[in-house]
């Protein structure tokens, strides 16, 4: 069927701000989406609340709406756009809810918008836990005995027929938000109350546990003629109960014989058929490994983290396809891209094995649980691909850049047979390493089975990389070991730790004995057509097929890895930008990264794709065959930072900043002499290495303090300690995280806190604009509010950042880009840090000033200067509106996490409000990130004594808008005395009812607790916190986020003003009048 | 021990030994399944032909013999990537390993299967040997592998007496066994029809005497035109009204019996993800295949037969519908093992077909 020629103006929906369960994959399938479209001369109207996404850039879009995605939103664009179709199905649950809430209101059809894809009956019947049940059963599809409740009652009821322990799944949240696994009563209560709150429309699923199944997934496409696909299945090493997004993952399935792998194939497509889905979709299944019993668990009617993993492991542009199956096109009229000769109606196959590792945050949130369960925790994962499952894992497990290289990179050698059993009934991230112990320590594959209920198979590789480890051990180093160990993909530095010999020398071994990395082709058939996109990954003792290309001028873009609080999407943006900016200067580009979910790894991004680790021998693989001129790190986040050295010893030029340059700005004593030279005031400070010289030096100082490693994104372990016990115990942590670098102790100044970044050409700098924080200093950049253009600061505050800025990138020689974080107080400026890189704000400034500094750091490194780029040098004027980034945490699903703000990011993602006036722009980004408020008008303040007085102002300003105010006893005294009325409450341990009861109560829509300076050890405070944040009660731990909640409220608003950001435009040479040029 | 694969092109391949202790000479061939290796292996149409499979890891799972399509494996060697030494499902009988020696077939692993296969993508299916001999000589073998045919493989697939498979009192259908793979026969008993399995040098007469309601020809190994005695009774089968449902080597031979022709294909279609569209309705399904000849749509007489299915990747024939007819066949394998099982509406069709004869 031809495409509809109806179609002509679609209204595309974003997934919104990144959040556990909802991260770049949805930017990854909602920009291939638009590309697909506008390649069909579609007009594309796109709207996300998600200021880093490439899904908003104007080259993608037509028109770029970054606003709240809200009903209400949504609304105002369609009447002011007129799109006569949506596509809802690209933008995760977030996307696929709203779409249907359009669509249930009536407001679509009035309006004559047509629902693209797959229906609104087919999401129901997909989603709704009870219609969906019904369909299974109609078409003989098993599901575990379960039953839909809406009451706690109800739940304790029917699992009283069927049995513990049970399954709990909200209906209609993400990434498995409330949900959870009950053994008995109490456990079925407590999960059950906090996911019928969560769900959106009250409903939890009470299910059959069946935990212990093996879980397999199969990606399906299907198209309106009703033609049907798979594009790949995958298995979960991790059996039935930890959720999909936390568990390894292998592709294709490893441990189903053909019965079983086309019984569950045969399923997919019979429910996709019933289901009537058009576009792509995703199955789940539960099977009993001992027997052909089966059930299924879920189906996504959308594009989903599993379909941009599917698309990656196999090259099948899935979301592309649905984009062309949402026009009409059917499977059979859809070319495959990858081959140009057969189409997208045919099923990938495979000659090489995938292992999906999840990216957990455990190493930010060291108080919480790591226990995984059906609630998904991971911010990321990585990929990796090679022709042997060991292989596989063991790229995937150093890709993960958490100081680990192999299976015995946590250490349970203390524990003895009987300990590492009990360990075993664990179920973490660290799951693998204990079977590896067990393993060493002789525990049989049949026990480790019975408790963990992974597959013999996994086990048995898991003991082959074991028995490799010792074989090196043991040595000697033959010829044929040191084959067979870089077969599975032992990494040069484990084998030189095993066998004592150095590094360098394992290297030369290898090379003497061509020993050498070559690289094959992902071209979605096993090589039985000729493909031509080059998209490779690695293996050993093979024959290269990497096509070797000699371009006038080549550069190595190095991606940011996998996904995590302090570097996320940001990064890829830049590494994406980079890329097409080398592109179009005449360079062949190469990429590498291990990113499932992002653009950057899309195989039509650069001229060619690794899909390897970010390890400096995995890299110098690639060098070694592919020779580039040159490689650009300032685009990809600390994980390209980190490999500068070792690309300088391999030969390859750095192109833009010089590393000693990155050093000078990282080094201490380097960086204070530049700024002496600069006459640029800093806090005083000082290097330290252990517990004493810091104590020694904040002492000399006098507290607070700021102390922080160096070397890290996200102000990892950055902390402010007021004592000298505090020091102790935030070296402690600190030194838990491997670094080799020294640690910074600073004074900590308070005063407004301004962030630039600059494009910088040597000698001019380009500052697109000045943004200032809403919190105060002390708590981390990237979870700050941050307002363009800087409000409250005065000319000769910014005249001064302008100037500072350009002598700090001078003395620094950057070319390309530099962030700089300021504290001013008065009208006094100090740095506070200089990052001459890429840095998290960067998408987001560029879209709020129409400057693309990407595109221009890159011609800057290429060697245009910024005025033969057409623009003046200097601070670029002013918008006439306000773009305010709006933090957006996860931490409702990280059990433990304390969520106060402090120096140490803890964010997961932002989302942008953008208006005529700061307080619009307040609302709406607070809108964004899914405050909406009011509800209930109920609240409670519960401050540190220091804040007390702001607490007021704010009480009473609350008071003013109807809210009925709760406070702890010395709170209320404060606030009472002021005249603003709070009723008191009382604190946890005192007799009920207590603060908590209030929460529980589900009647709060907001909870002000600033803890007490330092890290907080009140257990009520951070039970207080956790348990709103835990029941979907809104909680603010800073002074300023409160204020400006409480502007914002006072300025709501139904009627916004909408802005289509691809229209925002500072067009070259017309900065003539710019300031102190 | 190692074990050396030489193909006619002069390529070595060095790799390990595995399976039986012999060496052979065979047709090479890859296909792109990845899972249903024993199905691969027992599937009648790989007599003269050594496999190598494109995915890497095979074995995993093990053997289950009840999954076998036939009563041996035919293959004359394995070819893979790597040999999984532990087999993990809960109907596992033996490991591959043991099940190679067991049923006689060398192979070789630890190759680079990926470049083999690029090889003969690129040049075309041609013969190999598979030796642990280490003193090969290239002079010496090249020769003798040129010489290599499969020959008339049929003979040695079919079965060697007629025999029945009661499945209930639906339709009668007379199975004329070129190699048959056993789905076909349980595809039919599993809707209910009595199956009589022929061996594939039955004459004409003797079926049409049994009275069946419907005629199916199945799979089977080899070069359709050295069939020529059983094309000659094919065409007599043809000239009755009686309904016919050919798979694979059935289907060629029912299109060589009817005076169309068949060419040998560069490398062939051996997997389980190849798309085909039935013309009569637009519908793609993904397909189960095994075959390395087609028929030649250009030489068909459409007053004779006219192309049912085509394959959506390069266009060859995957069908043909028979004018006037009570005949249709297809090129793939509707009763798939391995592969998917989207295409086992043919077989209702087909019985679909024996009802409106035997009802007019």
């Amino acid at each position: 069927m031809p495409r509809n020629p109806n179609v002509k103006r679609v209204m595309v929906i974003g997934s919104g701000p990144i959040v556990i369960g909802q991260a770049a994959e949805f930017d990854y399938a909602g920009t291939q989406a638009c590309r697909s479209l506008k390649e069909e001369g579609v007009e594309v109207i796109l709207v996300n609340s998600n200021p880093a996404t490439i899904m908003t850039d104007k080259n993608i879009a037509d028109k770029v709406y970054i606003e709240p995605l809200t009903a209400k939103v949504l609304e105002q664009i369609i009447e002011k756009e007129k799109p006569d179709s949506i596509l809802p199905t690209l933008g995760g649950q977030a996307g696929l809810n709203l779409g249907m809430e359009l669509e249930e209101s009536g407001f679509l059809a009035s309006h004559h918008v047509t629902l693209l894809g797959t229906t609104a009956a087919t999401i129901k019947k997909a989603e709704d836990r009870q219609e969906f049940k019904d369909t299974m059963e109609k078409i003989g599809e098993p599901c575990a005995a379960s039953t839909v409740v809406e009451t706690v009652k109800d739940g304790v009821a029917f699992t009283n027929t069927i049995g513990y322990p049970v399954v709990l799944r909200p209906a209609y949240t993400l990434g498995g938000s409330g949900g959870g696994i009950a053994h008995n009563q109490e456990e079925l209560e407590s999960i059950l109350e906090n996911g019928l709150r969560l769900s959106r429309v009250g409903q939890v699923l009470v299910e059959r546990c069946i935990a212990g199944w093996k879980e397999i997934e199969y990606e399906v496409m299907r198209d309106s003629a009703g033609n049907c696909i798979t594009v790949c299945n995958m298995e979960n090493i991790d059996p039935v109960g930890v959720h999909t997004g936390d568990s390894i993952v292998v592709a294709p399935s490893q441990t189903l014989g053909d019965k079983e792998y086309q019984m569950l194939r045969s399923a997919a497509l019979n429910i996709i058929n019933e289901l009537q889905i058009t576009g792509g979709c995703n199955v789940q299944f539960a099977l009993n490994p001992a027997s052909f019993e089966y059930c299924v668990i879920e189906v996504n009617p959308r594009v989903s983290r599993s379909s941009a993993l599917a698309s990656k492991a196999t090259g099948y542009p899935i979301a592309k396809v649905a984009a062309k199956i949402a026009l009409g096109y059917t499977l059979d009229e859809i070319k495959n891209a990858i081959t140009g000769k057969t189409y997208a109606s045919f099923e990938p196959t495979l000659d090489y094995c995938v292992v999906k590792l999840p990216r957990l945050p455990f190493d930010k949130f060291i108080t919480a649980k790591r226990t995984l369960t059906t609630q998904m925790k991971a911010t990321g994962e990585v990929m990796s691909i090679c022709d042997n499952f060991e292989g596989a894992l063991m790229k995937a497990i150093r890709s993960l850049e958490q100081h680990v290289d192999c299976l015995l990179g946590y250490d349970f050698s203390e524990l003895s047979a009987e300990e590492l059993m009990e360990r075993l009934k664990v179920v973490d991230d660290q799951r693998i390493y204990v079977i590896a112990e067990a393993i060493r320590k002789g525990i049989d594959y049949d026990s480790i089975h019975e408790i963990t209920r992974i597959d013999h198979w996994f086990i048995d590789k898991i003991a082959i990389l074991v028995e490799m480890e010792q074989a090196l051990k043991k040595g000697p180093l033959t010829i044929p070991l040191l084959k067979e160990a870089k077969r599975i993909a032992f990494p040069d530095n484990v084998i030189s730790r095993l066998t004592g010999i150095p590094e360098e020398e394992v290297k030369k071994l290898r090379y003497e004995n061509g020993i050498v990395a070559a690289y094959k082709m992902v071209d979605t058939c096993a090589a039985e057509f000729e493909a031509s996109t080059p998209y490779y990954y690695s293996v050993y003792g093979s024959e290269n097929e990497a096509v070797e290309t000699n371009p006038p001028k080549k550069v190595l873009v190095l991606g940011s890895g996998p996904i995590r609080i302090g570097q996320g999407i940001e990064f890829d943006y830049c590494s994406v930008h980079a890329t097409w900016a080398f592109s179009k200067a005449g360079y062949e580009t190469i990429i590498i990264n291990n990113n499932p979910e992002t653009v950057s790894t899309d195989f039509d991004i650069a001229d060619k794709l690794y899909f390897e680790p970010l390890t400096s021998e995995d890299v110098e693989s690639i060098v070694n065959l592919e020779k580039p001129d040159g490689a650009v790190v300032q685009f990809g986040g600390q994980t390209a930072i980190k490999l500068t050295e070792s690309l300088m010893k391999m030969g390859v030029p750095i192109l833009g900043t010089k590393a000693e340059d990155v050093d000078a700005a990282e080094d201490r004593e380097l960086f204070d002499k530049i700024l002496e030279e600069t006459q640029i005031p800093r806090a005083a400070g000082g290097t330290v290495y252990t517990a004493n010289e810091a104590k020694e030096v904040a002492n000399r100082l006098g507290y607070p303090v700021l102390v922080r490693p160096s070397y890290v994104l996200g102000g990892q372990g950055m902390q402010i300690a007021i004592s000298d016990e505090e020091i102790e115990e935030f070296m402690n942590i600190i030194n838990r995280i491997a670094q080799d670098h020294p640690i910074l102790v600073d004074k900590y100044l308070q005063g407004k806190e301004i962030e630039v970044d600059a494009v910088c050409d040597g000698s001019d700098i380009l500052i697109p604009g000045i943004m200032e924080h809403i919190e105060r200093t002390g708590v981390h950049s990237g979870d700050s509010i941050s307002v363009y253009p800087a409000p409250t600061i005065s000319d000769t505050v910014k005249e001064k950042i302008t100037e500072y800025t350009k002598r700090l990138a001078r003395a620094l020689h950057v070319k390309g880009l530099i962030n700089i974080q300021f504290i001013a107080i008065g009208e006094e400026v100090y740095v506070i840090e200089v990052n001459p890189r890429s840095s998290r704000t960067v998408p987001y400034i560029s879209k709020v000033t129409g400057i693309p500094i990407v595109d221009l750091a890159t011609e800057v490194i290429i060697g245009k200067t910024i005025k033969e780029l057409g623009y003046a040098p200097g601070l670029a004027p002013e918008a006439d509106y306000f773009a305010i980034k709006m933090p957006v945490f996860s931490f409702e699903k990280i059990r433990g996490a304390e969520i106060s703000l402090g120096p140490e990011m803890k964010s997961t993602g932002e989302c942008l409000g953008i208006a005529k006036t700061f307080n619009e722009a307040l609302y709406k980004a607070f809108l964004g990130a899914g405050v909406d408020l009011p509800k209930h008008k109920q609240m409670i303040i519960t401050v540190k004594d220091a804040d007390k007085g702001e607490a007021v102002e704010i009480g009473r300003r609350f008071e003013k808008l109807g809210y009925t105010i709760y406070a702890t006893r010395s709170t209320a005294a404060a606030l009472n005395e002021a005249g603003v009325r709070a009723r008191k409450v009382n604190k946890i341990s005192q007799e009920s009812p207590t603060v908590m009861d209030l929460i529980l109560g589900h009647r709060i829509d907001l909870v002000i607790d600033t803890p007490t300076q330092g890290r907080d050890k009140s257990r009520d405070g951070f039970l207080i916190r956790r348990t709103a944040i835990e029941t979907g009660v809104n909680c603010i731990t800073a002074m300023d986020t409160a204020k400006a909640l409480v502007t914002s409220l006072e300025n709501a608003n139904d009627q916004f003003t909408l802005i289509d950001v691809a229209q925002i435009n500072n067009p070259r040479g017309t900065g003539k009048d710019r300031k102190n040029e | 021990m190692k074990a050396f694969l030489i193909l006619e092109d002069g390529t070595v391949f060095t790799g390990a030994h595995i399976g039986a202790n012999k060496e052979i000479i065979s047709e090479i061939v890859f296909n792109t399944s990845m899972s249903g290796y024993l199905e691969v292996l027992t599937d009648p149409s790989y007599a003269g032909q050594a496999v190598c499979m494109t995915y890497p890891l095979i074995g995993n799972y093990g053997i289950c013999r009840l999954d076998a399509e036939s009563k041996r494996a035919w293959p004359d060697g394995f070819i893979v990537r790597e040999l999984s030494r532990t087999a993990s499902n809960f109907r596992k009988d033996i490991t591959i390993q043991t099940f190679l020696k067991e049923q006689g077939i060398p192979g070789i692993a630890g190759i680079d299967t990926r470049a083999l296969t690029k090889i003969l993508r690129e040049k075309g299916t041609m013969n190999g040997m598979i030796t642990t001999n280490e003193k090969f000589d290239l002079n010496e073998i090249l020769p003798e592998l040129k010489k290599y045919t499969t020959g008339n493989v049929v003979e040695k697939a079919t079965c060697s007496s007629k025999y029945e498979i009661k499945g209930g009192s639906g339709k009668k259908v007379a199975l004329l066994d070129l190699g048959a793979k056993n789905n076909i026969a349980l595809s039919l008993v599993r809707r209910g029809c009595d199956v009589t399995v022929y061996p594939a040098f039955t004459k004409a007469e003797e079926i049409i005497a049994d009275g069946p309601d419907g005629i199916m020809l199945s799979n089977g190994p080899g070069d359709p035109k050295e069939c020529v005695s059983i094309i000659e009774e094919i065409k007599k089968l043809y000239d009755t009204d009686i309904p016919i449902f050919a798979i694979c080597l059935g289907h060629q031979l029912m299109a060589l019996a009817t005076g169309a022709d068949t060419y040998k294909m560069k490398y062939g279609h051996r997997g389980g993800n190849h798309p085909v569209k039935d013309l009569e309705t637009g519908r793609v399904y993904i397909s189960s295949q095994n075959h390395g000849y087609v028929v030649d749509m250009d030489k068909l007489d459409p007053k004779i037969a006219v192309p049912a299915f085509i394959n959506v990747n390069d266009g060859t024939n995957e069908g043909l519908s028979y004018t006037g007819k009570n005949i249709f066949t297809v090129q793939y394998h509707p009763e798939a093992c391995p592969g998917p099982q989207d295409s086992g509406y043919l077989f209702d069709r087909f019985i679909r077909m024996m009802e409106v004869r035997k009802n007019a």
